[in-house]
């Protein structure tokens, strides 16, 4: 049964790299739904673990968040192309010393 | 109750001053200071010596963290509380006689601050005392960056920040020993009965002390005082030396000697050889300073220097030589102040290289000069030499030898005072001078209350001593039993 | 009677606060009636006193006005002690100061501060009263002070000149330097003994057995040096005695009461009345002995070049204080007291003659420029004769009992002292006999103008030197050496009175005190005569350009360079310490620690910034690492 939980991690760490080092906006926010999914996947497997419905309800709420952001993210990242020309998060450094 | 009126009631009075509007901000100002004396001298003649604190007022306050508005008067505040009384009138006259823009401003700061000031001399609740601490240098603040020379933001800025500084460590202390409390409460009686280990106390006394040496200010930690005097408007360092310094040797005398008194046994030794290094150090400064006003400020430092070796001297001459001198010095580094300021309003300047020979314009000037001056060397049948000569005796009690290395201020002040007296006001009458005039009525009406105040406190300092007596005996006796053997 | 006695100082006092508080409104003329007429008032309480004591009625009295400072264990109480010793001096300090506030009215009426003047002279006999009449140290360190405040204001009455403002500036300075001592042997005799009055201190001192009798005990030793630092200060012995010539810069009248008759001989009564503890430390008594006779020597060998008559005058007054000390050195208390009353009489007179003889020059002070004044001064030479008669101790004047007194001691002690104050003395009567036939003989030397001025002086001034010469004269059969009068040493027993130690029993043979007078009597009657010869048979003159002075000549007229060598070893270096302190130590060490906070402060803000990269994906970096260690530690700590 420890597959699935590397499995979960392994998804988890692949989310987690893109968000830290890819530079795509629209990239960023895939690896962050992939992050998402791979907790899902792990809150369902141990619901089934522990024959406890309360994880998969979770997932749900899991889900109707990631949509919420998701959709205000695009439509930040949507008024950035507008400024910008450009989502590569290179350019939004002005936030510094 | 009495206490909180004299407490409040300035606070009231700057909003009038507010209202009053330019014309009238200064004699509103003016009475309401004088109001608030008669208060302090009625409180004086109804003191009742039989109990050690009297006038005592307890509101809970913030009863969750134990803080209540508990404030009273012993006869050290009450003494204290009699200074700034009667210095506010004359440091507002001051202000009157200069020329202090948008005087209405001014008055109210300077109500705020004796508010604030008499609030320190009053607590009975540690928190209490620290907020009005903390509450008093907002106003002095604002007077040194509002009126002050062109110097005044840096100087202002390292004054405050410095003060904070110090402030900080004492509310550390002062959270710590909330916390030691069984009954976890700030009032003065169970921050008395706490018992404290060694180390424990070693780390209250040096949080407290660092705050109130930084305020006195006591050597090494002085460097912000003569900048700040000298940049502030005249009065606003008539209110920072005469009054606001006091509140550093009264934190001493009221939250450390009977707080945490094997501490001061031990480490008193150590204060007391900063103090007497201070008055060396500043009385031979003092004599090269070219500003007559930067050269006062290292004098006060050399005079608080010996009152702080007295607060450590475990010995009833010396602590009632702190008291005494408390006051002296708060009158007579006043009136030395308000004479700079004639001599400033009249000549423009207070470099000692271009003034001189104003005696011979200003004969009344020179006589009231001398007389405070010598109050201030500690002249017998002066304010200044009761309060001295007690310091030395304690002092003395103490160490004999220590004793010896601060009578040297004895022979240095004669020598930084008659030779700036001799500067500006001996000699050949300079032509640049001489259409000052002599004193007005408005001057000698300032002036003559200081020099009665001196020969009254001169000939009779027993007025002052017996009312501070009990409360001395009490804080001695806290120092006193943590020694193995009876002295 | 005793009733009274609060008068005694209160009536100076009194006239102080008049002629200062409605100085404009007194006119100028008046101003000294009003002032003398306070002093004689109360010298004349003081002379009922006086003759109370002479016939043996009084008992030391303490007469208390009110307590001053109560502090713990601490009475102090403004209380007077009448006995024998400060009623002596007290007739002293009002009976030659009244014939010098007479003296002034005259010699002082063009002056324009002739009130301030005389409101300052007040003050002054005032403090000195306060001084001998307390009952315990602080009352006499109260006086103490205000006579050296008075002397200040008075050195420095002329206040347009810096010099003499310097002047004033250094005797006050150099006073507080002997107050320091003072004060250090006050404090250490309230620890032993806790009490500042006398009569306390003394019971308590004349009980304590010393277990060592080889040498003293460190305390006592302790206390009467300290206590003697301060009479060297009021004193003016060496080291401190530079600012006493110096003070010539004051009104010759000033000179004469301050700095001749009274707040000098301060030091003397201290002593004298401390004596109880003095005989318990003879380390410190010899200390005395050789400072008393250094500063004569060394003030006499000064005084034999000086040119300026005032300059001589004070001189001479150090020396003669020298003498005093002498005198307490040996243990001879009441010696000592004696010479500072002969000493008063003439030296006052010395010092009041001077001053006549300058307000006849017009002012001049230079004796080069004097001479042959005896035929238009007759009443002023006349009293200068017997003045320096007296002061090199020609019988039967006063200066020769009590100087005889004094080397009666010294040969008793050894026969070097003997010839050490001998040679003393020889000095004195050189440049005392030099500067008289300078002055009174010979022609006149100065200008066409100023011979044209010369009269003697008005009645108000002759007046008091005539009194004070016929004290001169008289003064010293108050105590006859017993080779003479049996029993003629009436003064020592009077001061017995008031627990003056009575000096040892003289151990010399009649014949040898007779020896010894003469042989001194014959020496200075030869001095007389050399003098004579030189100055006025000879008309040898005083160099008037400093060039043509040999190096002995040159040493003794610059006055040994002492003060060269205090400004160069005190005053320069204290300069150099303030402004090197203010300028380094203040702002380059301390000042440098507090600004060194804010610059860390500024200097950490500085570089933390570049954290804010602005860069999103260090930010995002920074969170995981942050949250992988959080669960790292919770986990596995």
């Amino acid at each position: 049964m420890s597959d699935y939980i590397v499995l979960c991690c392994i998804l988890f760490s692949l989310g987690a790299f893109g968000v830290l080092y890819r530079r795509n906006i629209l990239v960023m926010f895939m690896s962050i739904e992939l992050m998402l999914n791979a907790v899902n996947l792990l809150l369902v497997y141990f619901s089934v673990l522990h024959k406890d419905p309360s994880g998969q309800v979770f997932v749900f709420f899991i889900m109707a968040v990631a949509a919420a952001e998701i959709t205000i993210g695009l439509a930040i990242l949507v008024m950035i192309y507008r400024h910008l020309g450009s989502i590569s998060i290179d350019n939004l450094k002005k936030l510094k010393w | 109750m009495i206490t909180t009126l004299l407490i409040f009631f300035p606070l009231v009075a700057a909003l009038l001053v507010f209202l009053a509007g330019q014309r009238f901000a200064a004699t509103v100002g003016i009475l309401a200071t004088i109001l608030e004396f008669f208060f302090a001298v009625s409180a004086f003649m109804d003191f009742n010596s039989a109990k050690l604190w009297n006038y005592e007022v307890m509101q809970p306050w913030i009863a969750s963290l134990g803080i209540n508005y508990s404030v009273g008067m012993d006869g050290i505040s009450l003494a204290l509380v009699l200074l700034t009384t009667f210095l506010l009138p004359i440091i507002l006259a001051t202000a009157v006689n200069g020329s202090l823009k948008d005087k209405k401003e001014f008055f109210a700061l300077a109500l705020v601050m004796e508010a604030a000031l008499i609030g320190v001399f009053t607590s009975k609740d540690l928190f209490l005392f620290y907020i009005f601490w903390e509450l008093a240098l907002i106003p002095i603040y604002f007077i040194c960056l509002l009126w002050g020379d062109e110097n005044r933001r840096p100087v202002t800025f390292k004054f405050f920040i410095y003060t904070l500084f110090g402030s900080l460590f004492m509310l550390v202390a002062i959270i710590y020993l909330y916390l030691q409390t069984p009954e976890k409460s700030f009032a003065l009686e169970y921050i008395y009965k706490l018992s404290l280990s060694g180390e424990q106390q070693t780390f209250v006394f040096w949080a407290l002390f660092l705050a109130f040496a930084i305020k006195m200010p006591i050597f090494p930690f002085h460097t912000w005082q003569p900048a700040t005097y000298t940049s502030a408007p005249i009065p606003g360092t008539m209110l920072l030396s005469g009054i606001m310094l006091k509140m550093g040797i009264y934190g001493v005398l009221r939250w450390i000697l009977p707080v945490v008194p094997s501490a001061v046994t031990e480490w008193g030794c150590l204060a007391v050889m900063l103090a007497v290094i201070g008055i060396v150090y500043a009385s031979v400064i003092a004599i090269k300073q070219q500003n007559y006003k930067t050269l006062i400020a290292y004098v006060s430092i050399a005079h608080v220097g010996l009152i702080a070796a007295g607060l450590f001297s475990n010995s009833i001459e010396g602590l009632q030589g702190v008291v005494l001198q408390m006051l002296a010095h708060g009158v007579n580094v006043v009136g030395l102040f308000f004479i700079i300021d004639i001599i400033l309003k009249r000549t423009g300047t207070l470099e000692l290289s271009k003034l001189g020979g104003l005696r011979n314009q200003a004969p009344q000037l020179a006589v009231f000069f001398i007389v405070i001056l010598m109050a201030s060397i500690a002249l017998p049948m002066t304010n200044g030499f009761a309060g001295e000569f007690l310091l030395f005796v304690g002092i003395f009690k103490y160490n004999p030898y220590i004793a010896g290395v601060a009578g040297l201020t004895i022979i240095l002040g004669a020598v930084y005072m008659l030779s700036s007296f001799q500067k500006i006001m001996l000699g050949e009458a300079k032509p640049e001078y001489n259409s000052i005039q002599d004193l007005t009525l408005n001057e000698k009406a300032v002036l003559i209350p200081i020099v009665i105040a001196i020969f009254v406190f001169g000939l009779f300092p027993n007025i002052i001593l017996d009312l501070t007596d009990p409360s001395i005996k009490a804080i001695l006796h806290s120092v006193q039993k943590t020694l193995p053997v009876a002295n | 009677m005793m009733e009274f006695v609060w008068l005694i100082p209160a009536l100076p006092l009194l006239g102080f606060l008049i002629l200062s508080l409605f100085n404009k409104y007194i006119p100028k003329s008046t101003s000294g009636y009003i002032a003398s007429g306070m002093i004689l008032g109360s010298f004349l309480i003081v002379l009922s006193l006086l003759l109370k004591a002479i016939n043996g009625n009084l008992e030391p009295t303490i007469v208390t006005l009110f307590d001053w400072i109560t502090a713990g264990d601490l009475k102090l109480s403004l209380s007077f002690q009448l006995d024998n010793l400060s009623v002596w001096f007290m007739t002293i300090i009002t009976g030659v100061g009244f014939l010098i506030h007479v003296y002034s009215i005259s010699y002082m009426h063009d002056d324009e501060g002739v009130t301030r003047y005389f409101s300052y002279l007040n003050l002054f006999i005032f403090s000195m009263l306060l001084l001998v009449m307390g009952s315990n140290y602080v009352v006499m360190f109260a006086g103490w002070e205000g006579v050296g405040l008075c002397s200040y204001l008075l050195i420095g009455f002329w206040f347009k000149n810096q010099n003499y403002n310097d002047a004033a500036k250094k005797a006050f300075i150099m006073n507080r330097i002997g107050d320091l001592g003072f004060l250090l042997g006050m404090l250490l005799i309230y620890t032993q003994f806790k009490s500042f009055e006398y009569s306390t201190v003394f019971d308590q001192a004349s009980q304590i057995i010393n277990p060592n009798p080889h040498g003293d005990s460190g305390i006592m030793f302790a206390i009467t040096i300290l206590l003697f630092i301060g009479a060297m200060g009021k004193s003016a012995q060496i080291p401190l005695y530079t600012w006493l010539p110096d003070a010539m810069a004051g009104p010759t009248p000033v000179s004469a009461l301050i700095h001749a008759a009274t707040m000098v001989t301060a030091g003397i009564y201290m002593i004298a009345r401390s004596n109880i503890l003095y005989s318990m430390a003879p380390c410190t008594l010899d200390i005395i002995y050789t400072i008393g006779t250094a500063t004569a020597i060394l003030a006499a060998l000064i005084g034999l070049t000086q040119t300026d008559i005032k300059k001589v005058l004070a001189y001479s007054t150090v020396s003669q204080l020298g003498f005093m000390f002498m005198a307490i050195g040996l243990g001879g208390y009441s010696a000592g007291v004696f010479h500072v009353t002969t000493h008063a009489f003439f030296k006052a007179l010395l010092f009041l003659g001077a001053g006549s003889v300058i307000h006849a020059m017009g002012g001049e002070q230079d004796i080069r420029k004097m001479g042959g004044l005896m035929k238009k001064m007759p009443i002023t030479f006349i009293t200068f004769l017997i003045a320096t008669l007296a002061i090199a101790g020609i019988p039967p004047l006063s200066g020769f009992f009590s100087k005889d007194a004094i080397l009666a001691l010294a040969f008793e002690a050894s026969p070097i002292k003997w010839g050490l104050g001998v040679f003393a003395a020889l000095l004195t009567t050189f440049y005392m006999f030099r500067m008289l036939y300078l002055t009174f003989f010979g022609e006149f030397r100065g200008t066409e103008h100023q011979k044209h001025h010369l009269h003697e002086s008005p009645l108000l001034m002759t007046v008091p030197l005539l009194v004070l010469a016929f004290f001169t004269v008289v003064s010293g059969f108050i105590e006859v050496p017993h080779v003479f009068i049996h029993g003629g040493d009436w003064f020592s027993h009077y001061l017995a009175g008031a627990h003056i130690a009575l000096p040892e029993a003289s151990h010399l043979s009649e014949s040898t005190e007779l020896i010894l007078m003469f042989t001194a009597l014959a020496l200075v009657v030869s001095v007389i005569i050399i003098t004579y010869v030189i100055y006025v048979k000879n008309k040898v003159l005083p160099a008037t350009n400093e060039a043509d002075l040999s190096f002995l000549d040159k040493l003794s007229y610059n006055k040994f360079y002492v003060d060269e060598i205090y400004d160069a070893a005190i005053v320069k270096p204290i300069g150099v310490l303030s402004n090197f302190s203010s300028s380094f130590i203040e702002k380059q060490i301390i000042d440098r620690f507090v600004n060194l906070s804010g610059k860390a402060v500024q200097f950490s803000g500085k570089n933390i910034r570049f954290i804010q990269s602005g860069d999103v994906n260090t930010y995002a970096i920074f969170m995981v690492l942050g949250i992988v260690i959080i669960l790292f530690i919770n986990l596995v700590l």
